[in-house]
């Protein structure tokens, strides 16, 4: 199989185009040699990554390298970074405001599922700074 | 079950995907967190919801749901409508509450798969 890179910059403007990256990343993948399941945890992945930087970050960029063994997902954005990042992690935490939970968001789930769906996942954060968070599927 | 049989249960008015309501739905999810519904994944799933937005759909789609039932008489503008139809996603409509139209189909057969 040939190897792929895909960029995408998010933009926080319009909560409406939340999700649009990982959905034409996710018609990317289909086309590939990839398993249905592993296209669905690497989109569900990509499109927790991708509302966090909505809501969370003010956008960034998204970067998807696929290779003969695995999906590498790039997540970096200059927002305000993440104090307590095993915190963040932990199922049910958000910080998200009233207003994301009105959207269906905030439910403090969208980490744990980045991590549920991939065999790999850090988080490298600075407060203030930024965050880049790098997942791998590994493909066999 | 079939997308039609849970349209006769729930008595839904059908939005969209008329074309696919033969299609086999094998399990539910009820929720209105977006992040709750992407921690459970399950083949030919239907999304019962009370939250009518754009990403409600995304959410679908990424999820390779194919039929999301809107619980409380709950009507998506036409943005989300043309958007569920190119996605190929069946959208319906119940006047039914969550629990009540969850717990009707349930009784009917229709799981939500094992506990967490
Ligand atoms: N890119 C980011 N930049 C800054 N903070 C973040 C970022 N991603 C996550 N966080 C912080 O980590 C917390 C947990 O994130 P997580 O995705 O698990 O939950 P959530 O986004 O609040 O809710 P959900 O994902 O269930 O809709 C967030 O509430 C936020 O405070
Ligand atoms: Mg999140």
């Amino acid at each position: 199989m040939n190897s792929l890179e895909l960029r995408y910059t998010v933009d926080s403007e319009d909560f409406t185009l939340a999700g649009d990256a990982a959905s034409r990343i996710k018609k990317k993948l289909k086309r590939m040699e990839l398993s249905p399941d592993i296209v669905r945890r690497a989109s569900i992945s990509l499109y927790e990554g991708e509302i966090n930087m909505f809501i969370h970050a003010s956008g960034g960029e998204i970067i998807v390298t696929v290779s003969s063994d695995e999906i590498k997902m790039e997540l970096v954005d200059r927002g305000p970074g993440i104090e307590d990042v095993k915190l963040a992690m932990r199922e049910g935490y958000s910080m998200a405001p009233d207003n994301v939970r009105s959207l269906g968001f905030g439910a403090g789930m969208g980490l744990p599922n980045m991590k549920k769906y991939t065999d790999e996942l850090e988080i490298e954060s600075e407060v203030g700074v930024g965050t880049t968070v790098t997942m791998k599927i590994y493909i066999r | 079950m079939t997308i039609d049989n849970i349209r006769e249960i729930l008595d839904c008015e059908v939005i969209c995907g008329e074309e696919h309501l033969q299609s086999d739905v094998h399990t539910a999810c009820g929720s209105d967190m977006m992040s709750d519904v992407l921690a459970f994944v399950k083949d030919q799933a239907v999304l019962l919801t009370g939250l009518v937005n754009l990403q409600v759909i995304r959410t679908a789609e990424m999820m390779d749901i194919i039929c999301i039932v809107f619980v409380r008489a709950k009507m998506p503008d036409e943005n989300i409508i043309e958007f569920a139809k190119e996605k190929g996603i069946v959208l319906l409509s119940t006047n039914y509450r969550m629990f009540v139209a969850c717990g009707k189909l349930y009784e009917k057969g229709l799981g939500g798969g094992e506990r967490i």
